[in-house]
């Protein structure tokens, strides 16, 4: 049971991937873990519930992965997506490491889904769990309790207690009740700050209440803002977060991957006004889908409508709500809350300047509008098919980049390049050294596990001095 | 299937049905309970099959069984103890039922031999064909021909899914029987009521034979074949009853409909009581205590025949039309290769 009175030889903050594999390592290690949980046990995880897979170096192929993934070719994809915006050492350490993670995970009870024959890239780079990410952590979480960490949910860090560039204890909130735990070494992964408008506010001004946050309430970033104020180097654009155009109506947390829109380049996308504001077939999907969060956040309300007509209703993957519909552009405008005449005339102008073309919604195709302002660059066909539909959307935000620098052994710099004696730190809280800006599917995984893994051996050393 | 953007009623009878009810969509899902969206498959699955006993249910006219299963069950085993306590005391007057019966058929001073026989036959021809309209009823509705019923092909890979539970080992590693960790339970004690039935079965096939063409008349030493198929059916039942009780109410409730309880635990007390009875009547035939054992007995294989197209045992019936219909389209699938 766990014991607020003895000293704990690791204390493991955060609950999600990588705070299950620091703290599952350091007790194979045969050292006394603790691991708080700021979620309460049924949303327990972060926003490792919601992920999918991770990104697997890999030199041949497995009963889980196709062909195979080489270091550089991993590396590359990555330099491409961050635009050399990364920390190459511990980029490199990712990768070779995330190709002994997959025997891990598996002694851990992680099950993952045979490889898809057939025409899904990601078959070749990522393997999929079973069950998806929440699954993953129910597998983590039986076995911690299995090999006897001692977990607290509902439990929140407040303060890490320095003395010079130790930490020796840390205030913590159990259940609301005020508790301090000792510990010889802290792990610190509790992930970004992307719950927290308030911290949001600070950037983006009041059109962060507007914003939706894809993932974890429990993402508040408490223990990150604690470091930095403690003198600790951070490492990140703290401006910076991950946002995509999602269904307006998603709840304003933990809405996930239904909540998502892949309308935008088979529709045109008004403001609240009733005005287009930017080239909907500016680039195929995949390559602009992650600019549409941010669009939107500069839009009045942060609010954005997706208007269509029945020809593209069956061509991108619905969001869990159904449409707005209406046999009119009138009728479609008075249950969006939108100016009608406004709307009408946008959807006029921009019906007159398409130009015919062969539309093909696979590649970059003819279609596109002449004379308009913004312009429609592809997949640009009128609308003039009622019933004419809609879906609103806002900005949803995934993660933010802002983190803590650390070194290969996951350890936790000052300002200055000083490591810190016994605080280390794992997943997102650091993923910002690897990926400073942009997105590469089951990268934050393969992050999480590699560091998680690191901070947990490296942890269980400082309790062996 | 998995592309389908509306699904029609048939095609939720289908999913409901092929549904093995192993939970782990709830345990893996983000947005089970708590989450605001609150969704739970499992429940909702539970109760759209208890919908389709009721609506493929033959004759129609009494689908409202299903709305209170655990009731109806219950009261049809009351009626039929009260019967067959009353066919023995009109037969054979009320002292035979306190008597001490011995030797070849012992029974039949309890029962007479035409009655057993008559009812039996009939309970049973009945239930089977009720089973079989309800099957063709839900095969039709799920858009399956007459003609796929008749291709051994077709039935092959269903069979092996259905005498092997495979569905429910999720892959080797089990299912989440009780809670988000995964166990082997439920496929087992599945296993030992299963093929305890099939056993009992099997033992009253073979004295029927023994009685029928080779006129040795029941009760039969222990050391005989019916008995020992009994014996070891009932055991099993009898396991396999106890741990899927266990399972259901010590297991997280949450995935779960309440109200279809009642049906669940009516079922599996009936078989064990089945089985039970049968176990003790063995023990005690030769003593006083036959007479009522074997009324016992008697009542509860009839009830559990009669109420057997109407309770909670149809779940195998339409489970094997829905893997049918499953392993014909993989076939049908791996041919054309769906994009």
């Amino acid at each position: 049971m766990v014991d607020l009175n003895s000293i704990y030889d690791v204390l493991v903050i955060g609950g999600g991937n990588a705070a299950l594999c620091a703290a599952v390592t350091a007790r194979r290690k045969g050292k006394s873990v603790l691991l708080l949980e700021h979620a309460p046990r049924d949303l327990r995880g972060g926003n490792s519930r919601h992920t999918r897979n991770l990104r697997v170096m890999h030199g041949a192929p497995t009963s889980i992965l196709t062909e195979s993934y080489s270091e550089d070719e991993y590396f590359q994809d990555l330099l491409r997506v961050t635009a050399g915006n990364t920390d190459e050492v511990l980029a490199r350490l990712t990768i070779k490491e995330s190709g002994n993670a997959l025997p891990w995970m598996e002694s851990c009870g992680a099950l993952f889904q045979p490889a898809l024959s057939g025409t899904l890239s990601l078959s070749r780079t990522n393997a999929f769990f079973l069950g998806g990410g929440k699954a993953l952590m129910n597998a983590y979480y039986h076995t911690a309790d299995c090999i006897g960490v001692h977990t607290l949910y509902d439990t929140e860090v407040q303060t890490l207690h320095f003395e010079g560039r130790s930490v020796r204890n840390v205030t913590i909130s159990v259940k609301g009740f005020p508790a301090t735990v000792r510990a010889k070494a802290v792990v610190a992964a509790s992930g970004g700050f992307q719950a927290n408008l308030e911290w949001l506010k600070e950037y983006w001004g009041e059109a962060a209440s507007n914003f939706l946050i894809r993932g974890t309430p429990y993402a508040r970033g408490r223990v990150l803002r604690d470091l930095l104020r403690k003198g600790v180097m951070p490492v990140g654009d703290p401006k910076q977060c991950h946002a995509l155009a999602i269904d307006a109506r998603a709840p304003k947390f933990d809405g996930g991957i239904v909540t998502r829109l892949d309308c935008v380049p088979y529709s045109i996308v008004v403001n609240k006004l009733g005005d287009r504001f930017y080239d909907e077939g500016e680039d195929i999907w995949p390559k602009r889908y992650a600019i549409w969060g941010l669009l939107l956040a500069r839009q009045p309300q942060q609010i954005g409508f997706s208007i269509f007509d029945s020809k593209s209703l069956n061509r991108f993957m619905p969001s869990v709500f159904p449409p707005v519909q209406s046999q009119t552009i009138v009728g479609l405008a008075a249950q969006l809350e939108l100016p009608p005449a406004a709307l009408e005339k946008t959807v006029r102008e921009y019906n007159v300047s398409v130009r015919p073309g062969n539309f093909d919604s696979k590649k970059l195709d003819s279609c596109h509008t002449e004379g308009l302002v913004p312009p429609k660059s592809n997949w640009a066909l009128p609308i003039d098919v009622p019933p004419f539909y809609s879906y609103p959307l806002r900005p949803g935000i995934t993660f933010t980049y802002l983190g803590v620098k650390v070194n290969e052994e996951a350890r936790v710099l000052m300002e200055g390049g000083t490591p810190t004696d016994n605080v280390f730190a794992a997943g997102e809280m650091m993923a910002g050294n690897i990926l400073g800006c942009g997105y590469l599917a089951g990268l934050g995984m393969a992050i999480g596990t590699v560091f998680g893994r690191i901070a947990g051996r490296e942890a269980a050393k400082i309790a062996d001095n | 299937m998995e592309l389908l953007r509306s699904f029609t009623n048939p095609d939720l009878s289908y999913l409901a049905n092929l549904c093995h009810n192993c939970r782990g969509c709830f345990y893996a899902c983000p947005y089970a309970p708590p989450h605001e969206f609150a969704l739970n498959i499992p429940k909702t699955f539970g109760q759209v099959r208890n919908e389709s006993y009721a609506e493929y249910a033959w004759p129609r006219v009494l689908a409202g069984v299903f709305a209170s299963n655990g009731v109806v069950v219950s009261i049809v085993t009351v009626a039929c103890l009260t019967l067959i306590f009353m066919i023995s005391m009109y037969f054979q007057g009320p002292n035979s039922l306190y008597a001490k019966h011995l030797g070849s058929g012992a029974f039949y001073s309890v029962i007479p031999f035409r009655v057993m026989v008559t009812v039996s036959t009939v309970t049973l021809g009945y239930a089977l064909l009720a089973l079989a309209m309800g099957f063709l009823n839900f095969w039709i509705d799920i858009g399956g021909t007459i003609q796929q019923l008749f291709s051994l092909s077709n039935w092959q890979r269903t069979l092996a899914d259905v005498l092997t539970l495979r569905n429910l080992g999720g892959g080797g590693h089990g299912c989440t029987d009780k809670d988000e960790t995964f166990s082997n339970a439920r496929r087992r004690f599945h296993h030992a009521l299963f093929y305890g039935f099939l056993l009992c079965a099997a033992s009253t096939t073979v004295a029927a034979i023994y009685d029928h063409f080779l006129h040795w008349i029941a009760p039969y030493p222990f050391v005989s074949l019916p008995v020992l198929l009994g014996t070891i059916g009932g055991v099993g039942m009898i396991v396999g009853c106890s741990g899927l009780t266990w399972l259901k109410l010590v297991g997280d409730q949450t995935p779960a409909d309440r109200n279809l309880l009642g049906a669940d635990i009516a079922l599996t007390l009936l078989l064990a009581l089945s089985a039970f009875s049968g176990l003790v009547l063995l023990a005690l035939r030769s003593t006083e205590a036959m007479g009522i054992l074997l009324a016992l007995h008697l009542s509860f294989i009839l009830a559990l025949f009669l109420v057997l197209p109407y309770s909670k045992f149809v779940h195998g019936i339409y489970r094997s039309g829905a893997l049918l219909r499953n392993s014909i389209e993989r076939r049908l699938g791996s041919a054309t290769s769906i994009e």
